[in-house]
């Protein structure tokens, strides 16, 4: 391209005002408040779905599991936000890692917001370590030792064949591994994008591809193993090939909707002028795609299990549709519309992918959606005809979401907002579709 | 879409690079002369703008094929395992529209890609008895031409032909079909 750019200026910085983050603290505050209030809602058996009906028609609850605490359902909405936001901060690195490999230019525009997502990882990984600390025993129904134990009452020959893979020091030495992998990649590829923006050249991108290629194959087999950890071991006699994949869909497609929001509302803000058209017609086909993507792996899933009728399969959707009064059975039907209905349709055409305010609502379908994915696929294993959505719920999100937007915004202040010596930036301002 | 089946008598621009022939078209076009068709060996970015075609339509096809097919599919399951001959397989309804989401997305791939090869062979003017018009056969290989419909410019043919060598023709040609 023989042409100039229109840009006047790469010298960008966003500042992270003292409003903003006055917002922000209001918002963890409420959160807070929420939380408190939906605590002692429950703690004195307001809104408690127990009905003996529930239990009959659930019918499902596995042998020796702890009496249920209102506690149970603080630390399962702990756990299912602390896994949400850790699928939607990885997928920053995800993201970058991609593009490197494949020599995408177009993506550099906008990569400072996807380089700024994985900072939220180290916080996460804590909040996990410690609610398996904490409630790991009322959340994990294979933590329990009568389990592996033949003299005991409680002794589950299926259980005790997975002792090999579930048991609490591998289990906790993998999250540590997986949070210390990817936090550690992304902190070097984070460098070399720093020290590039200083000193130029090519080095730091083909390091940069190394590490990002070096983080794909990390990424690929745990991914998979982290699903199966944080999600799938949940219900424990119930297993999935599919479900490796099925949760890096959904991680996926939410992390692409949080850097599409997030490009958006700079943009709308006044900065990033030179992302154009083009770019949010990309990132909109990318959550297009992904959205068929998540919703071919959901179905996939499903269907095998619809189509085989074997019984220990069969239970995780009985559980979902029918089990524990029929409450799972709303979020279960939202879940699919907000996931795969709505923006499918949304998305469809050329020009909602360039129309700002339609990327927004497509992207807060699929955020909003894939919070009820994992609801769906946590609450029933963890509390059951306990479960609900109240205040608790609502102030756990904003907890967790306005943790998330310091943590993007502070890092988004660190640096350009724009790589301006990255090699390929060239080709990202001319991008044209 | 422009009429691919040109008849009468044509000038034809034979430009050597897509830089130059994508400002031609600009200043071709300010000179007054409609443009009929540009034909080049690779997609040029900007030249659909630059001719000012209206927006294909070629999408809204597509959705339609698609559609067909993912109608036909439901109305052949059901009318094969609903309706006519109900049967009941692994304990399920003898219709769940479940099972055959993998036969509904098939068909509707299926019609919607050979609908968009129908599409393209009418569109192009191609198949198996037409005879392709071919306004410069080096257009397949590395020369870009811009094709001028005599009948519809009120434009003297020598004076279009100085406006295209002015704007960096390296030859202009006449055809006839």
């Amino acid at each position: 391209m023989a042409s100039a750019h229109a840009i006047a200026s790469l010298d960008e910085e966003f500042e992270f005002t003292a409003e903003t983050k006055r917002r922000l603290l209001i918002g963890i505050g409420t959160g807070v408040a929420l939380v408190a209030i939906g605590a002692f809602l429950l703690a004195s058996g307001v809104g408690s779905h127990e009905t003996t009906l529930a239990a009959h028609e659930g019918g499902t609850i596995e042998a020796g599991h702890h009496a249920y605490k209102w506690t149970n359902r603080l630390w399962a909405n702990v756990w299912l936000n602390g896994i949400y936001f850790t699928g939607a901060s990885v997928i920053g690195m995800f993201f970058m890692s991609y593009n490197y490999l494949a020599q995408a230019g177009w993506s550099v525009a906008f990569k400072r917001v996807s380089e700024a997502l994985p900072a939220y990882l180290p916080i996460m990984g804590l909040v996990i370590v410690a609610t398996f600390f904490i409630a790991g025993h009322d959340l994990f129904h294979w933590t329990n030792p009568g389990l592996y134990d033949k003299a005991s009452s409680e002794y589950d020959p299926i259980i005790a064949g997975k002792s090999g893979f579930l048991n609490t020091p591998f289990y906790v030495a993998r999250i540590i591994l997986y949070f210390a992998l990817w936090y550690g990649l992304w902190r070097m590829i984070r460098n070399f994008s720093l020290q590039e923006d200083l000193h130029g050249g090519t080095e730091y991108y083909e390091k940069s591809v190394k590490f990002g290629t070096a983080f794909l194959l990390v990424f690929g087999v745990t991914s998979s193993t982290s699903a199966w950890d944080f999600v799938m071991s949940i219900d424990t006699h119930w297993f999935s090939t599919m479900f490796g994949w099925y949760t890096l869909a959904s991680w996926h497609v939410t992390g692409l909707a949080v850097i599409t929001l997030t490009v958006v509302t700079l943009k709308e803000r006044g900065y990033m002028q030179w992302v154009n058209e083009s770019h949010l017609h990309d990132l909109g086909k990318f959550m297009f795609a992904f959205t068929i993507f998540w919703t071919y792996v959901w179905f996939a899933q499903f269907m095998l299990i619809y189509y085989a009728n074997l019984p220990e399969e069969t239970i995780y959707y009985r559980e979902r549709f029918s089990g524990y009064g029929g409450i799972y059975k709303t979020p279960f039907l939202v879940n699919i519309f907000l996931c795969f209905v709505a923006p499918f349709l949304i998305l469809m055409t050329r020009d909602a992918k360039r129309t700002y305010s339609i990327l927004k609502l497509a992207a807060w379908c699929i955020l909003i959606g894939h919070y009820f994915d994992f609801y769906v696929n946590i609450m029933p294993g963890t509390v059951g005809e306990h479960g609900g959505f109240g205040p608790m719920e609502f102030g756990m999100i904003l907890i967790f979401a306005c943790g998330f937007i310091w943590v993007i915004y502070s890092q988004l202040a660190k640096a350009n907002l724009v790589p301006k010596n990255h090699p390929m930036l060239e080709e990202s301002l001319h991008h044209d579709i | 879409m422009s009429d691919v089946h040109g008849s009468g008598k044509f000038l034809v621009g034979i430009f050597d690079d897509d830089d130059v022939v994508l400002q031609a078209v600009k200043e071709v076009k300010n000179a007054g002369v409609r443009i009929h068709e540009v034909y080049t060996p690779f997609p040029i970015h900007g030249l659909d703008i630059a001719l000012g075609h209206p927006r294909s339509r070629l999408g809204i096809a597509a959705f339609m094929f698609a559609l067909s097919g993912t109608l036909t599919a439901l109305a052949f399951t059901y009318y094969t395992e609903g309706f006519d001959w109900p049967m009941i397989v692994g304990g399920k309804d003898p219709y769940s529209p479940i099972i055959y989401v993998p036969i509904i997305f098939e068909l509707t791939v299926l019609f919607c890609a050979l609908g968009m090869v129908g599409t393209f062979l009418i569109s192009n003017g191609m198949g198996p008895t037409v005879k392709p018009l071919m306004y410069d056969l080096r257009t397949t290989d590395n020369k870009f031409a811009m094709a001028i419909d005599l009948s519809k410019n009120s434009i003297v043919e020598g004076d279009i032909e100085q406006i295209l060598k002015d704007s960096g023709a390296a030859e202009v040609n006449v055809k006839q079909f």
